[in-house]
């Protein structure tokens, strides 16, 4: 059987529809889910879209953070399902507090559209294991607040924890410093996406949902989406993924 | 007093804490020798939200104004508010009687 993934829609998602495409790519039957309700129709993970959720109003993220189905990706998230969120999803998932830090406006204050370099870290997560062998990936950026910030503890806590799973490349395969060129958005230590403490919960600024065949340039994007897809099949399965724990006990 | 409706009016102020980097200040700092003005650092962006709260007292709408400044209007990861009381409002109730409709107290109360 197919293994059914959620693509939750808020007013103003607009890369739901690639978020649809991609799953399908990965094999597995999309559903989606409007930001109004919160009955999840019983999906076995979730994905939450880039766009802009509710205009971006007020803080990117922060609106939709309240949303009714929000309240239910929580929960999911608590029973330990995986989830993933996508550049805006990302945005939504830290002002919900799911995973750590913040997203702020880009360093260079402009909207960037480009394509980046990421380097993966811990082949083996819920969001990294279909990815293969450790090498640099080509996807796109777009956004205008995308500068990954927490204070100095937290990110020594994040690396020391495994929480990093993202980080911008430079052409010569080194992490991208926030001042680097082949740092988009002046991310502190080259992060471009984290997971929570418990390990089922992860967010990144890049769209590898845009790059999972190679007509559309890169297809770098699909081992990722893969990853949840494979990762969602195994929490349906047997109710729990290898490579987390409980929330309760990782304190989120 | 009973049969009318107090509300009480804020500001509430949200700008990037200390040491967080704002490069929209950073950007109007740097627009400044354009104008011919030397001397202006450490500019700060952030927004400004105003409300009125319908409330039994100043001190209940105070509170309403506190939990949704920390919670909403800022990121305490890297924002920082400060609440601006602008005074009262009282209003008459919809079947109201001879009283004034609209009276307003306070310095920073506007219309």
């Amino acid at each position: 059987m197919t293994v059914r993934v959620g693509v939750v829609v808020f007013p103003g998602s607009n890369r739901d529809i690639d978020a649809v495409n991609a799953l399908r790519v990965a094999g597995a039957e999309p559903e989606i889910l409007w930001h109004e309700t919160t009955d999840l129709a019983g999906v076995a993970g979730i994905l939450l879209p880039g766009g802009f959720a509710y205009g971006d109003y007020l803080r990117a993220g922060v609106i939709a953070r309240f949303s009714p189905v929000m309240r239910a990706v929580a929960d999911f998230a608590a029973r330990g399902g995986p989830v993933l969120g996508i550049c805006n999803g990302f945005q939504v998932l830290a002002e919900a507090r799911l995973v750590t830090g913040a997203l702020l406006r880009n360093r260079g204050l402009r909207f960037v559209c480009r394509e980046v370099t990421l380097l993966p870290e811990h082949m083996d997560t819920p969001f990294t294991r279909e990815i293969g062998e450790r090498r640099p990936l080509r996807m796109p950026v777009a956004h205008g607040e995308g500068c990954y910030y927490a204070d100095e503890a937290t990110l020594d806590e994040l690396e020391r924890d495994g929480g990093v799973l993202w980080r911008y490349a430079n052409a010569d395969g080194s992490v991208a410093g926030p001042e680097d060129q082949g740092n988009p958005n002046g991310s502190l230590r080259g992060i471009a996406g984290v997971r929570n403490a418990a390990g089922n919960v992860a967010g990144l600024m890049p769209h590898p949902e845009t790059a999972v065949e190679a007509i559309l340039g890169s297809d770098d994007g699909l081992g990722i989406i893969r990853s949840l897809v494979v990762s969602s099949a195994e929490w349906a399965s047997t109710g729990s993924i290898a490579g987390t724990r409980p929330m309760a006990e990782a304190g989120r | 007093m009973s049969d009318s409706t107090r509300a009480y009016r804020f500001a509430v102020n949200v700008t990037p804490k200390p040491g967080i980097l704002d490069p929209q200040g950073k950007a109007v700092e740097r627009s400044l020798p354009h104008l011919g003005i030397a001397g202006v650092t450490g500019v700060r962006v952030g927004r400004r939200v105003e409300m009125a709260v319908e409330a039994a007292d100043g001190a209940a709408a105070r509170a309403v104004v506190d939990r949704l400044a920390g919670e909403l209007l800022s990121n305490p990861l890297v924002e920082q508010f400060a609440v601006e009381p602008l005074g009262e409002t009282v209003e008459a109730a919809p079947t109201g009687a001879a009283s004034p409709g609209v009276a307003s107290t306070g310095a920073g109360a506007r219309g």
